[in-house]
């Protein structure tokens, strides 16, 4: 688990001119399962394509088991892509697909016989659930089905480690769920690394043991999903990661953080003294009181039922903050909150400070946006004055 | 409903020029000059099996020199960048531009015996070649007359291959090599066939490039059936029994070949 297998050394990519990959450094361990997370432009699939050999970067260099693979073409590398759209070849039958590789006579290796081949083939459709569909053409596959045949295509060939671009993208909800727990499945069973790209932060919490958090062409924090939705190091990757409200706050010492005017018991410290400081709170961390228990008070400006719980907008003092709570508090009510020591969260100051975590934009759709391209549409929410 | 009406103008424009005249050239065919049912034009035409087998030969010799030259052509061609790539297709396409006629009277004479080719060749003490009113001459003026048949439609469903496809064969172990072999090629396929059929047919039907650069010699098909219409051997029966046949020759001949291909999706055929 702990083994170095691939590492990314000051990896700069640019295309005319236009830098999509910044001297990034990343260490990748054999048989991990890692995810390079971000929203679209931010460089992840750019970093894949090194790691598969379809991109050179301009400078840097990509070293596999220690030795320097810059300039290795794809077909001489020990790993296998599953692609964004799976690319699988029309005008070959699902066993044939799969079989693509292994009747490639590699360099050095013998050719394999045709009943190795079928052999071969026969397991990996069966470890992807699609024993009978050898003679199928693959066109007329449905999307998962497809999937499964790109994924066994690529393992098929014993690769250390397979790259995953974004392979549950087109599939529809039900299915990618049913597709990660597989996906989790299959990592474990071939003990190999798999190198995940994705956009979707659920799907990146859930499958991984390694999240890359990037933007810009930059990393932002390598840690696990744990680390990273406790610990985020800044706004930008707070605000990716699941919820948040992200204020700002000034460390008075450790422990203590000022925001809004009042003082806040806190976990975290080594800042200097009177630091301005991004502060996270989840909205699932934050409990409401009676106003005379509040820590602060604000009014309830909306209130969307999810299922598991509601999501209210509070506003405090104009600033307005998602809580997720399961207690209904009607629109208008005058709340107080509570928010213990380890709800609280402290960041350094970023470029990113200021640009996420406030839910003044909030609209019920705001979930089924998501973060792509999200364009505010603001409902009229009546906004009750604020009175301390 | 409404959209299907737009193509009556195109159905009756069907049934008048094209339907029609094809009853019309089976009528001729089945008939003599007294108006009587017969198939003595189909025996007459027995007399003219060198003239089949040549024009099918010329035309095979021709569609296969230009499936040789096109396909390296359009396959490096849709590897260059976007830019050149615009250039180059116009370049291929510039000379269809000129009339057809005049681009065989050009050819004409670079290589009459003291066209430009032998003044080239004495210029530089070669001995001379003999050219022009051969099947040799008849075939260099195919292929550059129908060449960007051949080009065009196997680069329009090359550079529509998708890179992640050849990616994806790169990423299971294949070389340059492989790639072409394993999935650009059998890819390509459809637009093979179809650059086919498109020098082909023309070329087992032409007459004028055969006439200019063939001489009386080497007469072809189409030479025949022109003969027989406007030439002194004037017999309308027997060029409309000689066209019928031809077409269906051809027609079994684009048959086979798409079902030889037949697997591969899309095949434009006929």
């Amino acid at each position: 688990m702990s083994k170095e297998l691939i590492r990314l050394s000051q990896c700069t990519m640019a295309f005319d001119g236009e830098v999509v990959l910044n001297s990034i450094d990343l260490v990748i361990n054999d048989k991990e399962f890692l995810t390079l997370l971000g929203p679209s432009g931010c460089g992840k699939t750019t970093t894949l394509r090194i790691i598969g050999g379809f991109a050179t970067p301009t400078s840097g260099d990509v070293f596999f088991d220690g030795v320097r693979i810059n300039d290795l073409p794809p077909y001489k590398r020990t790993v296998n892509t599953v692609f964004q759209k799976y690319a699988l070849f029309p005008h070959l039958n699902v066993f044939e697909n799969v079989a693509f590789g292994l009747r490639i006579n590699r360099h050095g290796g013998k050719k394999l016989s045709k009943a190795e081949i079928t052999q071969r083939v026969m397991e990996m459709l069966e470890i992807v659930s699609l024993k009978g569909f050898e003679n199928r053409d693959v066109t007329s596959l449905s999307g998962g089905q497809q999937q499964r045949v790109a994924i066994a295509r690529a393992l098929v060939n014993r690769p250390k480690v397979l790259l995953l671009d974004e392979p549950l993208g087109a599939l529809d909800m039900r299915l990618r769920k049913d597709m990660q727990n597989e996906l989790k499945r299959i990592h474990e069973a071939m003990g190999i690394t798999f190198i995940y790209v994705t956009h979707d932060q659920e799907e990146a919490l859930a499958m991984s043991d390694t999240v890359v958090v990037m933007d810009g062409g930059v990393i932002q924090q390598i840690g696990t999903p744990e680390a990273i939705y406790n610990e985020p190091v800044n706004a930008f990757v707070a605000d990716f990661i699941g919820e948040s409200n992200i204020v700002d706050g000034i460390m008075i010492a450790d422990g203590v953080v000022e925001i809004f005017g009042r003082r806040f018991k806190c976990l975290d410290g080594g800042f200097a003294p009177n630091e301005p400081v991004d502060v996270v709170i989840r909205p699932e961390d934050v409990d409401i009181v009676d106003v005379k228990d509040g820590m602060l008070t604000g009014t309830v400006t909306n209130i969307t039922f999810k299922g598991v719980h509601y999501d209210v907008i509070v506003d405090f003092k104009g600033f307005k903050w998602l809580i997720q709570t399961t207690d209904f508090c009607p629109v208008n009510s005058y709340i107080g909150i509570k928010i213990d020591p380890d709800g609280i969260h402290i960041m350094k100051k970023s470029a990113y400070s200021g640009m996420f975590g406030d839910y003044s934009s909030y609209s019920a759709e705001y979930d089924e946006i998501g973060d792509a391209d999200y364009e505010p549409e603001e409902p009229d929410i009546e906004e009750a004055p604020y009175e301390a | 409903m409404k959209l299907r009406s737009l193509a009556i103008p195109y159905v009756g424009w069907m049934a008048v020029f094209v339907i029609a005249p094809v009853l019309i050239v089976l009528g001729y065919a089945l008939t003599d000059a007294a108006g009587g049912l017969t198939l003595a034009n189909f025996q007459k035409m027995g007399e003219y099996t060198a003239v089949f087998s040549r024009s099918f030969l010329l035309a095979a010799i021709s569609t296969a020199l230009c499936l040789l030259i096109g396909y390296p052509a359009a396959y490096l061609l849709s590897r260059e960048k976007p830019r050149v790539q615009r250039i180059m297709l116009m370049l291929i396409m510039l000379p269809m531009w000129m009339n057809f006629l005049l681009r065989t009277y050009a050819w004409m004479s670079i290589l009459e015996n003291t066209g430009l080719l032998n003044r080239l060749l004495s210029f530089l003490g070669l001995p001379t070649l003999n050219i022009i009113n051969t099947p040799g001459a008849v075939v260099i003026g195919m292929v550059y007359n129908f060449l960007p048949f051949m080009i065009l439609p196997i680069y329009s469903v090359i550079v529509k291959i998708d890179n992640s496809l050849i990616e994806a064969a790169q990423d299971l172990g294949a070389g340059t090599a492989s790639v072409f072999r394993k999935v650009i090629f059998p890819l390509s396929l459809p637009g093979v066939l179809s650059g086919i059929t498109m020098v082909f047919v023309p070329a087992v039907s032409t007459f004028v490039i055969s006439q200019l650069l063939g001489g009386g010699a080497n007469i072809l098909l189409g030479d025949l059936i022109e003969m027989q219409f406007l030439g002194s051997a004037y017999n309308p029966h027997l060029g409309s029994a000689i066209a019928l046949v031809m077409m269906v020759i051809v027609m079994l001949c684009m048959w086979l070949m798409n079902k030889f291909g037949a697997g591969e999706e899309q095949a434009v055929m006929l």
